[in-house]
C-alpha cells in the first residue's frame, strides 16, 4: 500500500470543524516525510445542518499520480481507517443525499480499521455496527461524542488524539513524532496537545472483529430509477396520505421511503402512555409530523420519520411523558405504543429503565450554562481526557420546567 | 487557549507551502494582488470564495471594501462602478446566482470593465443541486468575457493572479470569468505553493485605465444610450480587444514562468501524451483527473491515448488546437455541460471544436460525450468507455454523429 485513504465519519455542525482538523491533521502529518495529500468532505452531505451524518476524507500517497488516483471523486471507493467521532453512528451513515442507509464500516478494506471514539465496550458497538464480509480491527479511544462544531470548539484534544492513534494504526505514513511536529505547528496546537497524542498512541486499544460479528440487520435501500423510468418536469409522486390506524379510530400517514432519519438523531423520545393527557401539543410541534395518534387518543412517535430535536419533549406540559433518551439505547425502530399495549407492565420496566439512565438522559451535544464548557474541558484533561462528563440535563433528565 | 506555535514562516522571498482549496487559493491571490473592492453574495459552491475573502479582511492580511449585496444582480453591478474608478475588483458566483446578475454581466464587456469572477461551477436549477456542470459560465460565452478553466488548487492562485494582469491590460479591458468545478476543485484542500509578494509585485503592474477612469479630473460620460448608428461599431471594438487578448496573453505566460518559474510553456490547452497518441481525448476542468489516470491505464496496456485538456475557452484557441488535434485519428470530447438541440445534440465544446475543425487540413472523426452532470463523478470506466468508442472510428475512419451520455441510468 503506497497510499493512505482514511475517512471520518461526524455529525454535521456538532463536529464539522473536528473533522476538518482531523483530515488537515493527517495530511500535514504525512507531509513531513514527503507524502502528497488531499483533504476534502464528502459534496452530497450537508454539514451545515444539525446531527445529519456527513463524511470528510484525508488520502495521502507517494506520488502525485498515485494521489491523482483518489481525485475528483465523490467518495473514495474504499478506506483503509474510518474514524467515527460519536458512536450513535455506528448505526449507519444516511446523510440527506437519499441514499439509504449506509453501514458505518461499508468501505472498510478487508484487514482495515475502524477507529471509534467510545465510551461504550466493543461488544455495545457491535449490536449496532453491520456485519460485514471481511475481518476488520476496531481501535477504540475512550471519549464521548467531542462537540467541536460550526460555532463553539470545545477543546477537548479529540482531534489530537486521533492523530495520534493513527499514528499507532498507520506507522508507515504518519510517524508519531510527525504528528506531534504537525499538532505543534498547527495554529491550535499546543504542548499540552502533543502531550494527549502520545497518550492516545499508548493507550489505544484494539480488537480483531469476526465475520459473524455485528448487527445482522440488512440496512434499507433501494434502487434509483433509470432516466425514463422516472417521472418528467422534475415531479415527484406524493408520499401517500396514509389510513386510519384500527376501525377508523386513529391514524398513520404514510412516511417517505427514501429518507429515515435512522442515524441522523442521537437521542429519541420515550412516550409514557399512562401518563399522557392527548393534549396534541407534540403532534402539532413536531417539525417532521412523527407523532400518529392512536385508536386510544396518545401518541406514537414514529421512529421511521423522527431526527430526534426534542422539541415534543419541551413543550410536552406532563412530567416524564417524553423524556429524549440516548440513541445507543435502542436495537430497533419498533412501535412503542404496540409495545406497551401487548404487555403494559413489561412496558412500565422497560420504560423506567430507559428514562431512569441518568447517563442516557443527558445531552450529548452543545452546552446548556455559560462555564460549561470550562468545567467539562478541566474534568476531562484532570483524568487524561476519559471521564464521561455530566452533560446537559435535558427537560426531563432533572425536573421538567415550565 | 494561547497558541504556542505557528506554522513556520518562510524565508523572505520564499514560496510558502499551505494545504488549501482552490477557493482559498484565489483569496491567496486577492490578497497578493491586494484587490481594493470585492463585493459578495452567498452560494454553494462560490461562497467558499467569499468566506475565505472576509478571513483575509478580518484578520488583517487584505485592506479591501468588502460589499455584502442583497443579490448577486447588485454584486456585480457595484464591483462593476468600483471598476470604473479605477479600483481592483474581484466578484464571483455559481449556477443560477451567476444567471440572476445576467443583465450586468451583459454589460461589463462593451464597458470595458476588467472584473475577476470566479464561477463555482454549479448545476443550474431545476433540481435544485450543487454538483458541477458547466453551463452556467458558458451563458456567458457569446458577450464578450473572456473565459478559462483550472483544474488544480496551484492553477487556481496562479491563474487568478495571471487573470488581472490579463483582464487589465490596457489593449483588453474585458472582464474573464475563471471557472472552477464546484467540490472537486472548490472544496478540496491540496497542497499548494502561495508566492511571496514581492515576486508578484514583478509581476502584476498597478490597475490604471488611463482616459476611460471616472474622475472629476477626467470627465466623461459612461454607457450613453446609442442607436443603430453606433451599435455595432461598438461590438467591432470589442471584437478587436478580444482578439488582441490572445497576444497579451501569451506574453502573461511567458512572464509569469520568468518571474514564478513555473506555469505552462502553453497557456491554452495541457497536453497530456498526445505526441504519438491515436485518440486525442478533450475535457475542461477536474476531469483531467480521471482522464489522466486512465490514460496512464490505458498506455500500460499499449493503448496510445492522449488528453487535451482546455484552459482558454474565450477567447478559443482556434489554430494551435486544430494543430494539435489534427495529429490524431480520433478525438473524443467529453462535455461536462449540455446544448439542447444543437448540431448532433453534443455538449458546447464538441460544437466549438467541430466548427474550429471544418476547415481544416486533416479533420479526424470527433466523437461527443457528455458526462459528470450535476456532480456526477466521471469514472475510470466512462473514460474507458469513450476511448474504446473513439478507437473504432479511428479504425474506420468514421465517426458516429450521435453523442454517448456516459454515466447515465439507462
Amino acid at each position: 500500500m503506497s497510499a493512505l485513504i482514511c475517512e471520518v465519519v461526524y455529525r454535521g455542525i456538532f463536529q464539522k470543524n473536528l473533522a476538518a482538523r482531523i483530515t488537515r491533521g493527517i495530511v500535514l502529518s504525512s507531509r513531513k516525510a514527503g507524502r502528497w495529500g488531499i483533504a476534502f468532505g464528502r459534496y452530497g452531505d450537508s454539514p451545515q445542518r444539525n446531527g445529519i451524518p456527513a463524511k470528510d476524507f484525508a488520502i495521502v500517497a507517494d506520488t502525485k499520480e498515485e494521489l491523482e488516483q483518489n481525485m475528483a471523486r465523490y467518495e473514495p471507493k474504499h478506506v483503509d481507517v474510518t474514524i467515527c467521532v460519536d458512536d450513535t453512528l455506528a448505526k449507519g451513515v444516511e446523510s440527506w443525499a437519499w441514499y439509504g442507509l449506509q453501514p458505518l464500516n461499508r468501505l472498510i478494506v478487508p484487514g482495515g480499521t475502524l477507529l471509534v471514539t467510545s465510551i461504550q465496550p466493543v461488544e455495545g458497538i457491535l449490536r449496532d455496527i453491520h456485519k460485514k464480509e471481511s475481518p476488520y480491527t476496531m481501535a477504540l479511544i475512550r471519549a464521548k461524542a467531542s462537540f467541536s462544531g460550526l460555532w463553539v470548539y470545545k477543546e477537548d484534544h479529540t482531534e489530537v488524539r486521533i492523530l495520534g492513534a493513527l499514528a499507532k494504526i498507520a506507522p508507515a505514513f504518519l510517524t508519531l513524532d510527525a504528528v506531534c511536529q504537525a499538532i505543534k505547528e498547527s495554529e491550535w496546537g499546543s504542548d499540552l496537545k502533543v502531550a494527549s497524542a502520545r497518550k492516545a498512541y499508548e493507550r489505544l486499544e484494539t480488537r480483531e472483529i469476526k465475520i459473524t460479528e455485528g448487527n445482522p440487520e440488512v440496512p434499507y435501500s433501494f434502487e434509483m430509477p433509470k432516466w425514463w423510468e422516472m417521472r418528467e418536469g422534475v415531479s415527484i409522486p406524493a408520499i401517500p396520505i396514509g389510513k386510519p390506524k384500527e376501525g377508523g379510530q386513529g391514524y398513520v400517514p404514510e412516511r417517505n421511503p427514501y429518507f429515515k432519519k435512522f442515524t441522523t438523531r442521537t437521542m429519541r423520545p420515550v412516550v409514557d402512555f399512562e401518563t399522557c393527557v392527548k393534549c396534541n401539543l407534540c403532534w402539532i410541534a413536531c417539525p417532521d409530523s412523527v407523532f400518529d395518534v392512536m385508536p386510544d387518543g396518545t401518541f406514537d412517535a414514529n421512529m421511521e420519520a423522527c431526527c430526534g430535536c426534542g422539541v415534543c419533549e419541551a413543550v410536552c406540559p406532563v412530567e416524564h411523558c417524553i423524556t429524549m433518551v440516548n440513541e445507543a439505547e435502542f436495537e430497533d425502530n419498533a412501535s412503542q405504543w404496540e409495545m406497551w399495549r401487548k404487555d403494559k407492565a413489561a412496558y412500565k420496566t422497560w420504560l423506567g429503565a430507559k428514562i431512569g439512565n441518568k447517563k442516557a438522559t443527558v445531552r450529548s451535544h452543545g452546552f446548556r450554562f455559560r462555564g460549561q464548557y470550562e468545567q467539562e474541558l478541566k474534568a476531562d484533561l484532570d483524568v487524561g481526557g476519559v471521564e464521561i462528563t455530566a452533560g446537559i440535563p435535558g427537560e426531563n433528565a432533572e425536573h421538567k420546567t415550565i | 487557549m494561547t497558541p504556542t506555535a505557528t506554522q513556520t514562516a518562510p524565508a523572505v522571498g520564499e514560496d510558502k507551502e499551505l494545504l488549501i482549496s482552490g477557493s482559498e487559493a484565489v483569496a491567496e491571490a486577492l490578497v497578493l494582488a491586494d484587490i481594493d473592492v470585492v463585493t459578495a453574495y452567498p452560494i454553494r459552491p462560490y461562497d467558499t470564495v467569499m468566506q475565505a475573502i472576509a478571513k483575509k479582511i478580518a484578520n488583517g492580511q487584505l485592506v479591501a471594501e468588502y460589499i455584502v449585496a442583497e443579490g448577486e444582480h447588485s454584486q456585480f453591478e457595484i464591483v462593476k462602478h468600483a471598476s470604473m474608478v479605477n479600483a481592483r475588483v474581484f466578484c464571483g458566483s455559481s449556477g443560477v446566482g451567476w444567471a440572476y446578475a445576467m443583465e450586468c454581466l451583459v454589460v461589463t464587456p462593451p464597458l470595458r470593465v476588467p472584473m475577476l469572477a470566479l464561477v463555482g461551477n454549479r448545476a443550474l436549477d431545476d433540481p435544485g443541486a450543487f454538483g458541477v456542470e458547466h453551463n452556467d459560465a458558458l451563458f456567458v460565452r457569446d458577450l464578450g468575457w473572456m473565459l478559462c478553466w483550472i483544474d488544480t488548487s496551484q492553477e487556481a492562485l496562479d491563474t487568478t493572479l495571471i487573470g488581472y494582469r490579463v483582464a487589465e491590460d490596457r489593449r483588453i479591458l474585458l472582464p474573464l470569468a475563471i471557472s472552477a468545478d464546484g467540490a472537486f476543485l472548490t472544496h478540496s484542500q491540496a497542497l499548494t505553493m502561495v508566492p511571496p509578494k514581492s515576486k508578484v509585485e514583478k509581476f502584476l503592474p498597478r490597475y490604471d485605465r488611463g482616459d476611460l477612469q471616472l474622475h472629476p479630473d477626467n470627465p466623461i460620460t459612461v454607457a450613453p444610450q446609442a442607436n443603430e448608428d453606433w451599435v455595432i461599431e461598438i461590438r467591432r471594438q470589442n471584437d478587436e480587444a478580444m482578439k488582441r487578448a490572445s497576444t497579451v496573453i501569451e506574453e502573461a505566460y511567458a512572464d509569469f514562468r520568468r518571474v514564478f518559474g513555473r506555469g505552462p510553456e502553453n497557456p491554452w490547452f495541457e497536453e497530456y501524451m498526445t505526441e504519438d497518441a491515436d485518440v486525442i481525448l478533450v475535457g475542461m476542468g477536474t476531469i483531467s483527473l480521471p482522464i489522466k489516470v486512465g490514460i496512464r491505464n490505458m498506455r500500460a496496456k499499449g493503448k496510445k491515448v492522449g488528453l487535451v485538456r482546455l484552459r482558454w475557452f474565450r477567447p478559443f484557441p482556434t489554430d494551435r488546437l486544430v494543430a494539435a488535434l489534427s495529429r490524431a485519428k480520433a478525438i473524443g470530447v467529453i462535455d461536462r455541460d449540455y446544448s439542447f438541440g444543437s448540431p448532433f445534440y453534443s455538449g458546447v465544446v464538441a460544437n466549438e471544436i467541430r466548427a474550429a475543425m471544418y476547415n481544416a487540413e486533416k479533420r479526424p472523426p470527433l466523437l461527443s460525450f457528455i458526462s459528470g452532470l450535476g456532480g456526477r463523478e466521471v469514472t475510470l470506466e466512462d473514460v474507458y468507455k469513450a476511448t474504446d468508442l473513439c478507437f473504432t472510428a479511428a479504425n474506420s475512419g468514421k465517426a458516429d454523429a450521435k453523442t454517448h451520455w456516459l454515466g447515465v441510468r439507462e
